[in-house]
């Protein structure tokens, strides 16, 4: 690949998905394009380039989606997973007891370990959301994933990272050497396309908002928008949780940090005007089949 | 440092677990199957057990049965690491006592969030 093929990739990237890559992570795209060229039978990346150039929009979505795709699994980093089942959720019990609905979103969705996650977590709260109206949200700007995801087909190797056994005896279906989730999981999940980049009020607002591990692929003036745009869709006392790697200092101060809770973000109050921050109950044990 | 007993019959899966496993460092105790598993148990019992479920002489899950109803037998956490890969063994497992189960292939990644999954990281 020659330098300005290199620099052409990272402009097309960054206007259509945002992807910042530094002029380092040419053996990123090489890695990932690669293959991709292959399979469109073409000898190299340069015509990888050119074919796009040239107007290919089919390769053009299949080099987007081949540098955004990334891998995650279930229950990834655990912790998040943790707060949402011992606090966020029992402290969105009491304070919608009146409405009886929640609606939370997985931002950047990839293969739906995430989303499919957060209905597991659901699920296992059993009686104290009974008769609740649940929406989880999931998106992503790769339509292949989101195919894979709606699927609920997973590996088994993809089923053995964070998954714990008993919620993979509970919750999937052995199907030859593939393990699928069940129906009743599937259907709790919302599957549809977004690029991050562009309006997504029409989403609606959330109490949950699962932004993890995407942002830190945006340049910092890219975070900041995103922040505002999340910042208007989250309810006045709902929940951000960004990745183990991400953080809103000295980008935003439209959310705060909530104390003692690593990777949890809540509206700014001074900011907004709209936060009711201190809704977040202190850590309650939920019975939990984990 | 921790240890975890690794049973299996085959002395390659044995050399891969414990690098994996010496890798999350915890000390290593090697069997080749379920009794020599027991009689290293008798002498000292370890954080954790990686097992296999087909060996020769005694298999993982009838070791699994002898380990449990030993005294301090429920403390040591039992990760099945089989290529019994169904349903029915996974729940017998279970059932059984195990913390966690394993499908071969494994890999580092797969070990890592097991142990984690049971608390042993």
């Amino acid at each position: 690949m020659t330098p300005a093929d290199y620099d052409y990739l990272r402009k097309f990237l960054k206007e259509r998905s945002g992807l910042d890559l530094s002029p380092d992570k040419q053996y990123l795209v090489e890695s990932r394009l690669l293959p991709l060229a292959r399979k469109a039978s073409l000898p190299g990346i340069p015509d990888l380039v050119l074919k796009i150039r040239n107007g290919d929009g089919r390769l053009a979505t299949d080099v987007v989606e081949a540098m955004t795709t990334n891998e995650t699994f279930f229950y990834r980093d655990k912790i998040p997973f943790d707060h949402l089942r011992d606090t966020i959720l029992p402290g969105l019990v009491q304070a919608r007891a009146a409405r009886k609905s929640l609606r939370i979103w997985s931002a950047a969705s990839s293969t739906g370990q995430e989303p499919y996650s957060i209905a597991m977590c659901v699920k296992e709260m059993g009686a104290a959301l009974a008769g609740w109206r649940i929406e989880i949200v999931a998106t992503d700007l790769s339509q292949e994933v989101l195919e894979k995801s709606r699927a609920g087909v997973y590996s088994q190797f993809e089923v053995q990272r964070g998954l714990p056994i008993q919620h993979l005896m509970k919750y999937f279906t052995q199907v030859g050497e593939l393990w699928q989730l069940n129906a009743d999981i599937r259907a709790m999940v919302q599957f549809r396309q977004l690029n991050l980049l562009q309006d997504f009020s029409h989403l609606g607002t959330f109490d949950v908002i699962f932004c993890r591990n995407v942002l830190i692929y945006f340049d910092q003036d890219t975070k900041a928008v995103i922040f505002e745009r999340l910042a208007k869709a989250t309810e006045a006392d709902g929940t951000l949780l960004l990745g183990a790697a991400e953080s809103v200092v000295g980008i935003t101060d439209a959310f705060r940090p909530i104390t003692e809770r690593r990777g949890l973000y809540q509206l700014n109050p001074a900011r907004s005007g709209r936060a009711m921050g201190g809704l977040m109950p202190q850590p309650l044990k939920v019975a939990a089949a984990r | 440092m921790r240890t975890c007993l690794v049973v299996d019959d085959s002395s390659v899966i044995r050399k891969v677990a414990r690098r994996i496993l010496e890798g999350l460092d915890f000390q290593i105790l090697e069997a080749e199957d379920g009794e020599k598993a027991l009689e290293a148990c008798k002498r000292g019992l370890p954080d954790a057990v990686l097992l296999d479920w087909n060996m020769p002489v005694m298999d993982g899950y009838e070791f699994l049965g002898h380990l449990r109803r030993m005294p301090g037998g429920d403390q040591p956490k039992v990760v099945f690491c089989t290529t019994e890969n169904d349903v029915a063994h996974i729940a017998r497992a279970l059932h059984a006592g195990a913390n966690e189960y394993i499908m071969k292939p494994f890999d580092k990644d797969i070990v890592t969030a097991k142990f984690q999954e049971v608390g042993l990281i």
